[in-house]
């Protein structure tokens, strides 16, 4: 599968690198830094080590006997438990891995953008215990609705820029972030935060974002001597769901099926329902599917669930979705709301709102699943941040 | 031989340098934008580049960001910066580039793109985030239109690199003088020059500077080694205070004048 992407970072016809000059430099000398870390043993030694011992891997493949109950017809929900790791998500995974080459290329000053805070949380994180200077960019919206992050990445001393212009989110929090590495392009390490942005950003996250994928297929082999038959996950920019799919992308009768925000319905106008209803498009230094208007000009997303209130997708799903190894759909706000109230009700589980999208599509369209069916679905962060957004409501 | 070409050859001639103009089209308006380039012609403008607004400018500072929100809130899109372009052949020969982001022209169809920018008179195309490895076919589908591919060189771009972006460019090459988004600076940087003297030596190609020339100090101390500047978000700042005001367009007319009489 590997001869699907070329040397620029090319998905099929997605990905690629529509960046300023400014920033090839910066691109070329990350990608080969990247390319030596990743077979040094010493490099791998690390982050295996800070994985295992500071994030709290490997996470738990949970069998979710009573949500399988609820569900019937013999489907068997497994849960791959990422909300258990440190900072409460899967973000951390990345992070790491993007810490440590930072330290390698001696960078000082780490930059991230952030939509619900997860990635925010997990850079400051792993910068505090690296003694980086770090500087988050997020949507005046989202420090609005993720206060519990904000304080969070505070107190790890991270400098919080929020960003005012455009949709106040993610995709301006990450625009932002842009022109500051534009910028301080010498200095400074942007950690992007998902399988998005221009090479090798989503071939890099993916990768360190595969250890979902990885520990999951051996577990559940393990456990039920069998692949499973599906792999269900959210995808806002994709880094969770590219995770748990990539290692089993040659296991062609496991099906892949992407949860996308459905905001107020895709009809609605307001969603981030990118690979459902957007259009091959270039945002952010990708080509990718991406919510644009006919003239070219990028949409605003809505989610109640900040980390897929982006309306870009990683270029890999956009090349899944193409060559159809996934399918992806759409789940709305409130019925997100419900799978929220469910798994917390049935597993004793709060999941993140990201997530909830995925117990909501198991609700709502079990039936389109088939039969006596494994499935694994990644529990891609927990969900106490999104306490406020509840009860807010 | 275009009008680019042309227009360097003629300067060259007169031992004079480019003085080229960045304006948002459609900021404050359309029509405003159509007056401004006759204006800013008879001001001593050399070249005009169009900013085509989009939504997310990632290479731009805050001022050109600014007008290309409110230049896009008006209603402006690629069709009717065409057809401006178009109106504006009835009246001048001033050579003009558009700056656009990739989106927008991808969305509009890069074979229509072209087929209506060489047919309304447009001379070059600039596009802040397609390095020229991403796209050659159009690249070279614009060089058979006869449209100019105006590539950039960075203070970071490599050594080696340059004779790659030398050889996808035609035109002249935009050189950026910082690493940072457009705006206006107090202060050009101190090697600007040296690196200047570096890139000449791998060019034979006109080169032209942008991104923080924003004073006559700024254009008189970089004319002594390239061939022209661009002039953006100083002019941009002085259309955003002025706007509103009847006597915008004769304003930025003086204002371009003393700019460019360094």
């Amino acid at each position: 599968m590997n001869k699907d992407i070329n040397k620029q970072g090319h998905f099929g016809s997605f990905g690629g690198r529509f960046v300023p000059e400014t920033l090839i430099y910066a691109l070329d000398e990350l990608t080969r830094e990247y390319s030596t870390a990743k077979k040094d043993p010493r490099f791998r030694r690390e982050l295996s080590y800070c994985l295992s011992q500071y994030a709290g891997r490997p996470t738990p493949l949970y069998f979710a006997s009573n949500l399988s109950r609820y569900l019937g017809r013999g489907i068997r929900v497994y849960l791959k438990r990422e909300d258990l790791l440190h900072t409460g998500a899967h973000k951390i995974n990345n992070t790491l891995g993007q810490v440590l080459l930072a330290r390698r290329m001696k960078k000082t000053r780490i930059i991230a953008e952030t939509g619900a805070g997860q990635h925010g949380v997990a850079t400051a994180t792993v910068a505090a215990m690296f003694g980086l200077e770090c500087v988050i960019y997020m949507g005046t919206e989202d420090i609005k609705r993720q206060r519990l992050n904000v304080l969070r990445m505070r107190l790890l001393n991270a400098k919080i820029v929020p960003v005012k212009s455009g949709s106040r989110t993610l995709k301006d929090a990450t625009t932002e972030a842009l022109r500051d590495w534009v910028t301080n392009v010498g200095s400074t390490y942007y950690i992007i935060g998902s399988v998005v942005g221009p090479h090798p950003y989503p071939v890099m996250v993916r990768n360190f974002q595969s250890v979902i994928g990885k520990e999951a297929r051996r577990q559940i082999l393990a456990k039920e001597k069998r692949l499973p038959d599906y792999l269900i996950a959210c995808v806002g920019g994709g880094s969770n769901s590219i995770g748990l799919f990539h290692p089993f992308f040659k296991d062609k009768k496991v099906k892949f099926i992407g949860i996308e925000a459905a905001g107020e319905g895709i009809f609605s106008g307001k969603h981030a329902a990118t690979l459902v209803k957007g259009s091959v498009g270039v945002l952010h230094g990708a080509k990718s599917d991406v919510l644009e208007d006919k003239f070219g000009q990028i949409n605003i997303a809505h989610s109640i669930a900040a980390g897929l209130d982006y309306p870009g997708v990683g270029p890999e799903h956009a090349f899944y979705k193409k060559i159809r190894r996934a399918e992806y759909y759409a789940v709305t706000d409130s019925q997100a709301l419900k799978g929220f109230d469910l798994l917390s009700k049935v597993e004793g589980i709060i999941p993140a709102l990201e997530p909830a999208h995925v117990i909501a599509y198991l609700q709502t369209r079990a039936q389109k699943l088939k039969p006596d069916s494994l499935i694994i679905v990644c529990l891609s962060g927990r969900g106490d941040k999104d306490l406020d957004i509840i009860y807010g409501r | 031989m275009n009008r680019i070409e042309k227009k360097f050859k003629e300067l060259k001639e007169k031992k004079k340098k480019a003085f080229i103009v960045f304006i948002t089209a459609g900021f404050p308006s359309l029509d405003i934008t159509r007056r401004l380039v006759l204006e800013l012609e008879k001001n001593g403008a050399d070249l005009i580049e169009l900013g085509v607004p989009f939504s997310d400018p990632l290479a731009d500072g805050p001022v050109i960001q600014n007008s290309s929100q409110r230049s896009l809130k008006a209603g402006t899109t690629l069709d009717k910066i065409l057809s401006l372009v178009k109106s504006l052949r009835k009246h001048t020969q001033i050579p003009i580039c558009l700056m656009s982001y990739y989106n927008p022209i991808f969305c509009f169809g890069k074979k229509r793109f072209l087929s209506l920018a060489r047919s309304f008179g447009v001379d070059g195309i600039i596009i802040p985030d397609l390095p020229p490895e991403e796209d050659k076919d159009f690249i070279s589908a614009c060089q058979r239109s006869k449209i100019d591919t105006i590539f950039f060189l960075s203070p970071t771009t490599a050594l080696k690199r340059i004779p790659f972006i030398n050889r996808m460019t035609r035109g002249f090459i935009y050189y950026v003088s910082l690493t940072g988004v457009t705006g206006a600076r107090n202060r050009l940087p101190t090697d600007l020059i040296k690196r200047l003297k570096i890139i000449k030596k791998h060019t034979d190609k006109p080169v032209c500077v942008g991104f923080g020339v924003s004073t006559p100090e700024h254009v008189k101390q970089v004319f002594s080694i390239v061939d022209g500047v661009v002039v953006g978000s100083a002019i941009i700042k002085k259309i955003q205070d002025n706007a509103g005001s009847p006597g915008l367009v004769k304003k930025i007319g003086r204002f371009v004048k003393y700019l460019s009489s360094a």
